[in-house]
């Protein structure tokens, strides 16, 4: 039973782009065998999804593929797309990160699965359709022969990547390749995928590729794993050696790349910075022109929290919980009533005009590095804009003199002003639009997911360089994340948020050793599982 | 503090302009409409004929390369002036690029009415070598007055390739600034619509609607029965229609920016509405907003031509392309030049405008990247 079903022997990859011939993989061996899971672990841009895509003939069109690539002893690279395509979707199959544009929002779920079916077994409709339903309850969707008939949009994501996995299951094959299949949910969510997955392989005995960033979900559901960097694999072996006793100085750097260390607790006398009290963001459904309100959805109802100069209070929560929410209502993005008091200033009542002075204390930093930074702007320009605003008796020589300080302070090279986003790292970016926040000398950062984007050793430093600025300028945080083991790091209190209420609230040690709330629980237990707390 | 070299960064311009010169359709499009450009603005000077020069002994010439009067009209020619003079033509020999012409008459010959010769546009003024007879019998040296129509004469024998050339100025002049005009108003309208959402874009939007219903040709037929035929009615008229679909654009592309992260950061930062705008909205629009100018240029000059060959764009003796294809439509049977060339103009035009649209629609697509 031990027969290797997927062989990779000394893959390469390179593309043909315009800044010359990129190699992407360099010379990748793998094997994987029956009902086993083999991850592969990286960070953005080391090649590992690449290498999968390659093997399936699914790669992009200025992109060469040579080596080997064998299922069951037939030869994948070279094969003609009509001998691919019987192969994919039925011995071999993939699943995405995406689940939200992975399926086709035009048809029913039933209808895709049912077409997955057809197109490689022959069955009739109704015996296909009892195929979908039984593939449905499989991957423990409720009320699966209603829901067939149900459009990807009415579903959730965890529901949806259910409706991945149910279609990639569907005509049992030998090698299932998962894509980053819970990246993209939230972490209880994540959780039960995986449950989900390790069962299904025990019961039907697939081999499962599973392409990964993140090392927690590796030691929860793999067998072997192959570390990757720059294209090349660094180290593979079973699951246990390679953690315990990582022979790679890359590896060592990934395992130790968990942002550890807590942040010093603030003294009690600290004056408070932020108050807020009761704060609601209602948003009211419309319909046309003149419509009433059809119906109220509470994205933040009756929060209230305090926080003093500096110190960081840790927003919790999964995705729809309102933490972000809660965020742009206190820097006046999303209307919110309620009482929130800045130093001894109420910002609710005030005007746009009124609340333009008080911004350069206030300031915020975004989740997508790529999406916050304008793309036609250099980053001098960029960082320098807020002082446009706030001192704008400002030369563009002093200006320019501020923007070289405040890169610096992010340690990045100040030469780089002139250059434009795109020319940047993910991580470089983040850094960037930190600058931008900093370069007001603000006393409340509001943090609105900022590591949640990033690689997990650019998260690290993001880490650092974050609580290194608050204890220079005496910061105030408000840290909102998914992420318990980063908000560990940063936090002294942390928030619990779920539906829009908060679920409960406490310093940081107290609330993770002892949560009160069963919703708590739920979440230090699945980030537990996964391995974001380990250790 | 750190003056150290800085270096400089590529703009996603610079890299769309990259992307531009290396496609070869689009970049000889840019060539050859910058040569006709240059011919519209120049050529004029250098043809030798006034555009609204009326050369009545040159009517629907066709054309050609070899200079004008052709031998079979210097007889013909030369006979019909006899005539105006009442003389007879005892002979002719030519000389070179001239006539020796001996003229006979029963009463004297007035020699004033000799500038019969150089108002006719074939011959300059006549010289006289040698009268006799009491002025009965002139001897004449009758130099030829040379001309060269390439594009042949129109109706009235008017020069077509200066004709055609300044008809190119009109067209492309109501194509580049009808534009401006529809992509000023357009983009800020647009831009000021999606940005501040809510009730006033809805009624913004609605007042684009209502234009939208306007009927075209009705509007123009109105505001030429009130105003007259007058060429900045053109501009207004075209624009006034064309900065919709601008607005619609443009606004589109708004309402997705203004979601975008670094929008919202510009917000906290405290910039004033004008300056996100300005600053953020506008420049990040510009991508389409290029795309949609190069096709709407061709749209343009193709609405003009529509309009001047129903007979509402520009008065005579100014012309454009249009109206030279009107009038060369009419004389299809007989005098295709009059049709083709104009017609080579125009289409090479907008075939070269829709491959720069297509080449930068290509340059500028952030998906190719």
């Amino acid at each position: 039973m031990d027969r290797a079903q997927f062989h990779i022997r000394d893959l390469h990859v390179r593309f043909r782009t315009q800044a010359g011939e990129l190699h992407a993989v360099k010379g990748v061996s793998l094997s994987v065998a029956r009902g086993e899971t083999l991850a592969i672990v990286g960070e953005s841009g080391s090649g590992k999804s690449q290498t999968m895509l390659a093997a399936l003939g699914l790669i992009a069109s200025n992109g060469v593929v040579t080596g080997s690539a064998t299922l069951s002893g037939q030869e994948l690279i070279g094969a003609s797309e009509r001998v691919l395509n019987t192969i994919r979707g039925a011995t071999v199959t993939m699943i995405f990160q995406e689940p939200m544009t992975s399926l086709d929002p035009l048809f029913t779920i039933g209808q895709q699965i049912i077409a997955v079916i057809r197109r490689h077994r022959k069955l009739s409709q109704s015996e296909a359709r009892a195929e979908a339903v039984a593939l449905l309850e499989r991957v423990r969707i409720p009320d699966a022969a209603n829901r067939l008939a149900a459009y990807p949009h009415e579903m959730s994501g965890g529901q949806r990547q259910r409706v991945m996995i149910a279609m990639a299951l569907a005509n049992r094959p030998d090698v299932l390749v998962a894509d980053e299949p819970t990246t993209a949910l939230d972490v209880t969510i994540q959780s039960e995928i995986l449950a989900l997955l390790a069962e299904l392989q025990r019961d039907m005995g697939m081999a499962i590729v599973f392409i990964t960033h993140d090392l927690g979900v590796v030691r929860r559901i793999a067998n072997r794993v192959a570390v990757m960097r720059y294209g090349e694999i660094v180290e593979s072996g079973p699951v246990r050696q390679v953690f315990d006793a990582p022979r790679h100085a890359y590896t060592r750097a990934l395992l130790e790349a968990e942002p550890g260390g807590t942040k010093a607790a603030v003294a009690a006398d600290a004056p408070v910075l932020l108050a807020a009290e009761q704060v609601r963001v209602h948003y009211a459904i419309r319909s046309g022109f003149f419509g009433r309100a059809k119906r109220v959805i509470r994205a933040v109802d009756g929060v209230s929290l305090t926080l003093r100069r500096g110190e960081t209070l840790g927003v919790v929560g999964e995705s729809g919980s309102g933490k972000s929410t809660l965020g742009r209502a206190i820097v006046k993005l999303a209307p919110a009533s309620g009482m929130i008091r800045f130093e001894d200033r109420a910002l609710v009542p005030l005007s746009r005009a009124e609340m333009r002075p008080l911004r350069r204390s206030l300031q915020m930093v975004f989740q997508d590095p790529y999406g916050s930074l304008s793309p036609r702007m250099t980053v001098g320009e960029i960082i320098t804009e807020g002082l446009l605003v706030h001192e704008p008796a400002l030369s563009a020589a002093a200006r320019d003199r501020r923007a070289a300080e405040a890169l610096e302070e992010v340690q990045l090279d100040a030469a780089l002003r002139n250059r434009f986003p795109h020319e940047f790292s993910g991580g470089q970016r983040q850094r960037i639009a930190i600058a931008r926040s900093m370069i007001l000398k603000p006393q409340l950062v509001i943090l609105d997911e900022p590591t949640s984007a990033l690689d997990r050793s650019i998260q690290k430093a993001i880490v650092d360089l974050l609580r290194d600025l608050q204890k220079r300028h005496d910061l105030a945080y408000l840290f909102i994340s998914h992420d318990l083991a980063v908000v560990r790091a940063m936090a002294d209190k942390i928030l619990v948020m779920k539906d829009g209420l908060v679920v409960e609230q406490g310093p940081r040690d107290e609330l993770i050793r002892h949560p009160r709330e069963d919703y708590t629980q739920r979440l230090l237990a699945a980030a537990t599982q996964t391995g974001f707390l380990a250790g | 503090m750190s003056e150290a070299a800085t270096s400089r960064g590529r703009s996603l311009w610079a890299d769309a302009g990259d992307r531009l010169r290396r496609n070869r359709a689009a970049m000889a499009s840019l060539i050859l409409i910058s040569l006709i450009a240059l011919a519209c603005l120049f050529g004029p000077l250098l043809t030798g004929h006034a555009y609204d020069r009326v050369y009545p002994d040159y009517v629907k010439v066709p054309a050609s390369l070899e200079s004008q009067p052709s031998e079979d009209r210097i007889a013909p020619g030369l006979q019909r002036t006899a005539s105006r003079l009442r003389a007879n033509i005892a002979s002719e020999t030519r000389e070179g690029d001239a006539i020796r012409l001996v003229l006979t008459a029963p009463r004297a010959i007035d020699e004033r009415s000799l500038a019969f010769f150089e108002r006719s546009d074939l011959f300059h003024a006549a010289k006289v070598l040698e009268r006799a007879e009491e002025g009965r019998r002139l001897t004449l040296l009758v130099p030829i007055e040379r001309n060269t129509f390439v594009f042949g004469t129109d109706g009235n024998g008017r020069d077509m390739l200066t004709r055609t050339l300044i008809a190119g100025r009109v067209s492309l002049a109501i194509g580049l600034l009808a534009t401006f005009v529809a992509i000023l108003i357009g983009v800020s309208y647009g831009a000021i619509s999606g940005y501040l959402g809510g009730r006033i874009d809805m009624l913004m939007m609605r007042a684009v609607d209502v234009l939208y219903s306007l009927p075209f040709i009705f509007f123009v037929i109105m505001l030429v029965v009130f105003f007259g035929r007058n060429f900045v009615l053109m501009f207004l008229a075209v624009g006034a229609v064309e900065w919709l679909d601008m607005a619609r654009i443009v606004r589109g592309q708004t309402l997705s920016l203004k979601r975008r992260e670094f929008v919202q950061a510009a917000d906290v930062l405290g910039v004033s509405t004008p300056g996100i705008l300005r600053r953020h909205i506008i420049p990040n629009t510009l991508g389409p907003v290029v795309v949609y100018t190069t096709l709407l240029v061709p749209k343009v000059i193709l609405l003009e031509s529509f309009l001047s060959f129903l007979g509402l764009g520009v008065q005579e003796p100014m012309t454009s392309w249009g109206v030279l294809i009107s009038d060369g439509a009419r004389n299809i049977q007989g005098a295709t030049y009059l049709l083709i060339f104009p017609a080579i103009f125009l289409t090479t035009t907008l075939f070269c405008l829709n491959f720069i649209g297509d080449g930068l629609r290509d340059a500028l697509d952030p998906r190719d990247r």
